[in-house]
């Protein structure tokens, strides 16, 4: 166990590889209640939610979910998060643990009449189920990423995510908190393995989601970190205008993902050659390699080039890649 | 598959979880498998080069997990006479067998008096339930 963000949190049950490749292959559950919760509400949540996230909510239906960004005035990432609309006018924000707080504070400032804003996290439980038997072991009909529908699983009411973070086929399922080991013991007993954040944390490097913290920030902006996919840049919200100056004159630098061409493993905070440093690396269990991300020069950031990471004192090469580093074939 | 946990009466201990075999002037270096347990699967070994000078104490290269990095600290001092390639090759073989397969290096003794100063299989044990 380890602490995180206020919580105690298991690093691994199995261990890490067997963990992630039963996600890979199969589904694991991961508890993941530590993140936060918040709703907003009102005739006016979406106007709100509108200007203070970057991606096109308007394009949310009930039922709907989005991946977006809560971005400050200089464009960079005060964090990330899947907004859900559960009805008209009321929307569920997904957000870090360790943002909770400060995500909860920057949307309240920012509040319009007519909507309200609200901290619900402490009434949730959240369990990640993933991989490709995940939806099949729990006895759920196969849904669009990036929906959610009610639930019920052993009698315990769910709201049933289409969403996740380890690129593979599975749910977030969330409830009230008094069900929460009901429901742990639930997902188990259909067969699927527990898993850390240890494999959490190599699954979604090998699909290059970025870690708020790691490789994006609040100094980071969302066109550097190749986020600008998530950037509806034709709508007013925080920060729009020196995104669209940066898009405009290209980003300086640019967050690749890469993988070592050379014995080693890259870890953050590793410095790169060529511009900036490693801000997530590890081992990849399906390449067997050394993976990671960081920011480089804009030169060096296509993929095929080589840049060399120094990897306690020795330097050791790499070669940039397309996003994502690991895809199943299909 | 980790191989289950055993400390040989054959070798000697050092502290920071290193055993050695000595073989004449020469010993054989690794991990116990406390190391490794703790450690988790390894997924990299960075050793050191030939002939380099190791000393009682220190490091001399690395192994990895998907979650840490941990030095390798020489239970003996002297020079490397050789690497195992089978580690660098697949470094799981030293959870799999810490004191066969998985054997790190092979150095020639520089002070023989220092094998007096590790523990016995008996002691190593007893300090290992302690931690």
């Amino acid at each position: 166990m380890v602490p995180f963000a206020g919580w105690e949190m298991p690093v691994q049950y199995e261990g890490v590889i067997p963990e992630h490749r039963a996600v890979r292959e199969d589904a694991g559950v991961f508890d993941v209640s530590h993140m936060g919760e918040i709703e907003v509400e009102g005739p006016r949540a979406f106007d709100l939610l509108q200007s203070v996230l970057s991606n096109d909510l308007a394009k949310v239906e009930v039922g709907g979910a989005q991946y977006t960004l809560l971005t400050n005035e200089r464009g960079g990432i005060v964090d990330d998060l899947i907004v859900y609309r559960v009805e008209g006018g009321r929307y569920l924000l997904i957000v870090n643990a360790s943002n909770r707080e400060s995500d909860f504070e920057w949307i309240r400032e920012r509040e319009i009449r007519g909507s309200d804003v609200r901290d619900v996290s402490d009434q949730y439980v959240l369990l990640a189920v993933q991989g490709p038997r995940s939806l099949e072991r729990l006895g759920l009909d196969d849904a669009q990423a990036f929906t959610w529908a009610m639930g019920e699983l052993d009698g315990i009411e769910v709201m049933v995510n289409r969403t996740g973070y380890t690129g593979e086929r599975g749910v977030e399922l969330m409830t009230m908190e008094d069900d929460a080991v009901a429901l742990w013991d639930a997902v188990l007993a259909r067969g699927i393995k527990p898993a850390g954040l240890g494999a959490r944390d190599t699954l979604r490097l090998e699909v290059c989601y970025p870690l708020h913290g790691n490789d994006i920030g609040p100094d980071t902006d969302a066109i550097s970190a190749g986020l600008g996919w998530t950037c509806a840049l034709d709508k007013d919200f925080t920060g729009a205008e020196e995104l669209r100056r940066i898009k405009r004159a290209g980003p300086e630098r640019r967050l690749v993902a890469f993988v070592m061409t050379e014995a080693g493993i890259p870890r953050q905070g590793m410095p790169i050659a060529e511009g900036g440093e490693v801000t997530s690396g590890s081992h990849s269990p399906m390449l067997d390699k050394g993976i990671g991300m960081g920011y480089v020069d804009a030169a060096h950031g296509e993929p095929g080039k080589t840049i060399t990471i120094d990897v306690r004192g020795r330097p050791r090469t790499a070669e940039v890649v397309k996003k994502p580093i690991y895809e199943k074939e299909s | 598959v980790a191989a289950a946990e055993s400390y040989p009466d054959d070798l000697k201990y050092h502290s920071e979880h290193d055993w050695a075999r000595v073989e004449g002037d020469e010993a054989v270096l690794g991990i116990t498998w406390f190391a490794q347990d703790a450690l988790g699967e390894l997924v990299h070994y960075e050793p050191p080069e030939d002939g380099a000078d190791v000393s009682q104490g220190s490091s001399y290269g690395e192994v990895e997990s998907v979650k840490a990095v941990s030095d390798l600290i020489s239970p003996l001092s002297g020079a490397v006479v050789a690497v195992n390639q089978k580690v660098v090759d697949a470094p799981e073989t030293v959870n799999e067998d810490p004191y066969g397969d998985g054997w790190l290096v092979r150095i020639r003794l520089g002070e023989s008096s220092e094998v007096d100063g590790l523990m016995d299989a008996q002691a190593y044990q007893a300090f290992v339930a302690d931690q």
